[in-house]
């Protein structure tokens, strides 16, 4: 039950103080987050933010909503719980990198697979903060840290594609570098019926500052991003004058000014799942020759029931064939026999 | 079919009390044969308690001892506590089961063997030596009486025109040996005929076959000259009033839907699949129309995560597993207890460590229970004593759980879950009503304090959609009152003593321990929980008839403790615990109440019989 009420992105936020690093990413995405709430016109007390531990799992602290800071790894399976008795609930699960792949990594793609009507924020800032400063399931490669000092040997997740090979219905990813943009994917992360995933690059100034430097700085961001839209050609550059066109099954950065026009260019179809499959592959290293643009929006947003519905289903089923349960009736079972 | 006349006159004898133990193949069908057996015998008004005892493989090699599955069933016309320290009857399919179950059998006990298993393939199968002939040994013969039946050649010809493969017409072998069982005990074959009818309803030919191979056994006792006799026991002076025949598992799934239906709450239960708590999954899926909602969790740790959110909601969340689950969902207990949510813990216990025993039973999990998370985090625990005690004990767990909201551990075992028992059942309206401890919504003044108690230390239950409400919880220390994260010692400390004395306050609520059985004051009390009830009451009972200055209690509530439990233990001179487990409820007590108690310890993944209860008794006794 959503029902409007006017209100600001302010009367979501909650009397306490913010205990995150000063320039910390976070920051940001919690406004962008109230102020969304605002616009939708959520009743506070029927919202419930569901996290698990690391420096994003603070966010519940931060909302005057119902909150639940849970366990390592664990928000999808109690976020789970939650939303399969209180369907009504507008429910959002804050996680990190570590959290969500790492630790978690099982109940998150489980999550994803049942598909709740909930909202996965994943802020991924390719490291583990709150315990000061380890690699992460999604640092690159090499990774110097305190864990690694001469290089980590993982080879990194990729978000997105694990997603997709959870079975999930909803995929987009923003930054917190963009705010407008994060503003409106939260809107459709909000508005998709199932579970919706939204990676967030978030950056981490104390642990791992520049992480995302190549998609957020003027001078690099117009080549390495792309932000897709429904419907749209996948036109990136500082004019959009490059594209993305379809090789066979290969996606081919192309110059628009030389031999190709807009009209070879793959249009994006949010609803097409083996395109979405090539997009979260669309996961080139940005420092690395040739990069594909790394792409951002709604990649995947596809239908599937939900599943509280359908155990909703079952038991209104169950009562139709089988009346209320009567206590009774359960207690005698099967057969009985009487003494006396 | 037919009736045939008997041909030799048959003689019908009286007995109290009886114990059959049917051994077989873990293909043979035991288990059925043995729970058919128990329903008709209790439809037939006796009293009985029933054990099964299965390999840990589903199929373990066949005719190996590896793959010897049991039934062990005690019924009789007085009270029966136990499934029977030793049988009176053994019901051997194959030579491996015999081998294996032998011992358990009484001096001129009654050996019944199909002679078939007893081939020499058989006999190298269950490791005899090549020129073994067991069952003409003179060791069996002078010691046993033994009735051979090819029970595999009978059950072929009686099927020989059906049509069937002899595979296919192998596997009504059981039912041939329930038949003559049936006869042999002077039982009716109606409720197995009504059973075949429901079970196979879309198999016409399959229930034809089993209900003639059924008769053909009822009826070669009848006709076969080798039984002379078969046996009557009348039904047991029970108080007056309906029954039913109850497992552990389903009393607890149906306490745990009782309880929610009393407190109106959704029940939610979160799971993954382990022996010996599967059952309890199984029976709550089937009652959706009781509003129950079972989610079969990826692992342990979701699955009680997934009820932790269920309760921060506002249902009943439950959980169950076994010792290894439970320690995977230590964290998220821990998670819990700070949060002050109801959330119920069911620990069908199995011999462990690690992966253990899974299909025995064994109480070494009290410890897990009681100190099993980091931290400071005591919670209550609750015992069922029996099959049908699990009903009232876990409804008791629930009631104490959304009263105090607080997780609460009910403790089961292997041996109570997969046991039976008559249950005089209750009426839905005789259960108490449950009290829920919900917040009142609605404009406020002051901010809301989640973690404001009443005189009981307990906190409200305001859940999401209760407008002005709004709060966060979590697992980091919270400060008292507002429920705000917190790192102030003082705070610390005041926390982790206000945690404590809530669960302590419970002892309030609870009551007081009864002498089961037995003087006042005495010389031993024997004090027991969890499922060596049976034979600790029945060794009692026996010690009492010989005049013995003993009487038994028996734990429900293990933390806290009734307020009274001290009282009990020193008016007699001596406190004997036998536990299934190395000592845990004794050093707990040791240690509290500084007495002297006894322990008596057995880790062999069966039961105490009430013999050895008897013998330690007598010990205690005469030193
Ligand atoms: S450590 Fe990094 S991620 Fe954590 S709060 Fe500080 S800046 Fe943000």
């Amino acid at each position: 039950m959503e029902k409007t009420v006017k209100r600001t992105g302010k009367n979501y936020a909650s009397d306490q103080d913010i205990r995150w690093c000063p320039g910390c990413g976070d920051y940001s995405i919690l406004k962008q987050t109230q102020s969304v709430m605002a616009e939708i016109g959520l009743k506070k007390e029927e919202v419930v933010f569901v996290s698990g531990i690391g420096c994003s799992s603070r966010f519940p602290y931060y909302m005057d909503t119902y909150g639940i800071h849970s366990i390592h790894g664990r928000a999808p399976a109690v976020a789970s719980g939650l939303k399969a008795t209180r369907p009504e609930l507008s429910v959002w699960l804050i996680t990190g990198d570590g959290d969500a792949l790492s630790i978690g990594g099982n109940h998150f793609a489980h999550l994803l697979r049942r598909n709740f009507d909930l909202n996965v924020l994943l802020f991924n800032n390719e490291i583990y903060g709150l315990t000061k400063g380890q690699y992460s399931p999604t640092s690159p490669i090499n990774k110097i840290t305190k864990s690694s000092p001469v290089g980590s040997l993982d080879h990194p997740f990729n978000p997105l594609a694990f997603a997709m090979g959870a079975e999930a219905t909803f995929v987009a990813r923003a930054m917190d570098r963009d705010p407008k943009h994060l503003r409106e994917i939260l809107l459709r992360t909000h508005q998709h019926k199932g579970t919706s995933l939204l990676e967030i690059y978030q950056n981490c100034p104390v642990f791992n500052d520049h992480a995302f430097e190549a998609f957020t700085e003027k001078t690099s961001k117009q080549n390495s991003t792309i932000f897709v839209q429904h419907g749209k050609p996948l036109t990136f550059g500082a004019n959009q004058e490059k594209g993305i066109r379809l090789d066979g099954l290969r996606p081919q950065a192309v110059d628009l000014s030389a031999d190709y026009t807009i009209s070879d260019l793959w249009i994006h179809d949010e609803t097409d799942r083996t395109k979405a499959d090539l997009l979260v592959r669309m996961f080139d290293d940005p420092r690395s020759e040739g990069a594909l643009p790394r792409p951002f929006g709604v990649l995947y947003a596809g239908e599937r029931s939900t599943y509280e519905v359908e155990m909703n289903a079952q038991i209104e089923r169950a009562i139709a064939l089988e009346g209320e349960g009567d206590l009774d009736a359960l207690f005698a079972g099967k057969s009985t026999w009487k003494i006396g | 079919m037919e009736t045939k006349k008997p041909m030799t006159a048959k003689s019908t004898e009286e007995r109290e009390e009886v114990t059959i133990l049917f051994a077989g193949d873990s293909g043979d069908g035991i288990q059925l044969t043995g729970n058919q057996f128990t329903n008709t015998t209790a439809l037939h008004g006796n009293d009985i308690s029933t054990f099964p005892n299965f390999p840990a493989e589903i199929r373990a090699p066949q005719g190996t001892l590896a793959g010897v599955s049991g039934f062990q069933l005690h019924f009789g016309g007085v009270p029966i506590y136990t499934p029977g320290d030793s049988c009176d009857v053994l019901v051997v399919m194959n030579a491996a089961a015999l081998k294996a179950n032998l011992p358990k059998l009484k001096q001129r006990g009654t050996i019944i063997a199909n002679r078939s298993g007893f081939d020499k393939k058989s006999l190298k199968l269950a490791g005899y030596p090549d020129d073994a002939a067991p069952l003409k040994a003179e060791s069996l013969t002078s010691r046993y009486r033994l009735f051979e039946m090819d029970v595999t050649r009978m059950t072929r010809e009686t099927l020989a025109d059906s049509g069937m493969g002899t595979k296919e017409r192998d596997r009504s072998k059981n039912m041939f040996v329930l038949g003559f069982i049936y006869w042999m005990y002077s039982r009716n074959l109606d409720f197995t005929i009504k059973f075949l009818e429901e079970k196979f309803a879309r198999k016409p030919a399959i229930v034809a076959a089993n209900v003639k191979v059924l008769k053909a056994g009822y009826h070669f006792g009848e006709t076969s000259e080798t039984f002379t006799t078969r046996y009557e026991v009348k039904a047991a002076p029970m108080p007056e009033g309906v029954y039913r025949n109850v497992m552990g598992n389903q009393a607890t799934a149906m306490g745990l839907i009782a309880a929610a239906k009393k407190a109106n709450l959704k029940l939610f239960y979160g799971s993954y699949p382990i022996t010996p708590a599967s059952d309890i999954l199984h029976t709550l899926s089937k009652h959706k129309n009781f509003g129950v909602r079972t989610f079969q969790a990826e692992d342990e740790i979701a699955a009680v995560c997934s009820a932790i959110g269920a309760s921060f909601g506002g249902a009943l969340g439950a959980t169950a597993s076994s010792g290894p689950g439970i320690a995977l969902k230590a964290e998220a207990i821990g998670l819990a207890t700070i949060l002050e949510l109801p959330l119920l813990i069911v620990n069908v216990q199995r011999g462990g460590p690690s992966t253990g025993l899974p299909t025995k039973t064994e109480q070494a999990d009290l410890f897990q229970a009681m100190y099993g998370r980091n931290g400071e985090a005591p919670l209550p625990v609750v015992a069922a004593r029996s099959p049908y005690d699990a009903f009232e004990a876990v409804f008791e767990a629930a009631r104490i759980s959304i009263e105090h909201m607080i997780p609460v551990f009910f403790m089961s075992d292997g041996y109570i879950a997969n046991g039976a028992e008559p249950w005089q059942f209750p009426k839905a309206a005789d259960l108490p009503a449950i009290q829920t401890h919900f917040a009142t919504p609605g404009a406020r003044e002051n901010p809301y304090l989640p973690y404001q108690r009443d005189e009981r230390l307990v906190r409200e239950w305001a859940i999401p959609g209760m407008e002005n409400l709004q709060h966060r919880i979590g697992g980091l220390e919270k400060e008292d009152l507002t429920g705000n994260v917190s790192y102030d010692p003082e705070n610390h400390e005041k926390m982790v003593r206000i945690r404590e004395e809530k669960v302590e306050r419970i002892a309030h609520f609870i009551p007081d321990l009864e002498i089961d059985n037995g003087p006042e004051e005495g010389d031993v009390l024997v004090l027991g929980w969890g499922s060596t009830y049976g034979a600790i009451k029945t060794a009692v009972v026996q010690l009492l008839e010989e005049n013995k200055g003993v009487a038994h209690a028996h734990l429900r509530y293990l933390n806290p403790f009734p307020k009274n439990l001290e009282q009990v233990m020193r008016r007699y001179k001596t406190v004997l615990i036998p536990e299934m487990n190395r000592g845990q409820l004794l050093p707990i007590l040791r240690g509290k109440y500084l007495i002297d108690a006894k322990g008596l310890n057995k880790v062999k993944g069966v039961p105490f019989t009430a013999a050895e209860i008897k013998a330690e008794v007598k010990r205690l006794i005469a030193s």
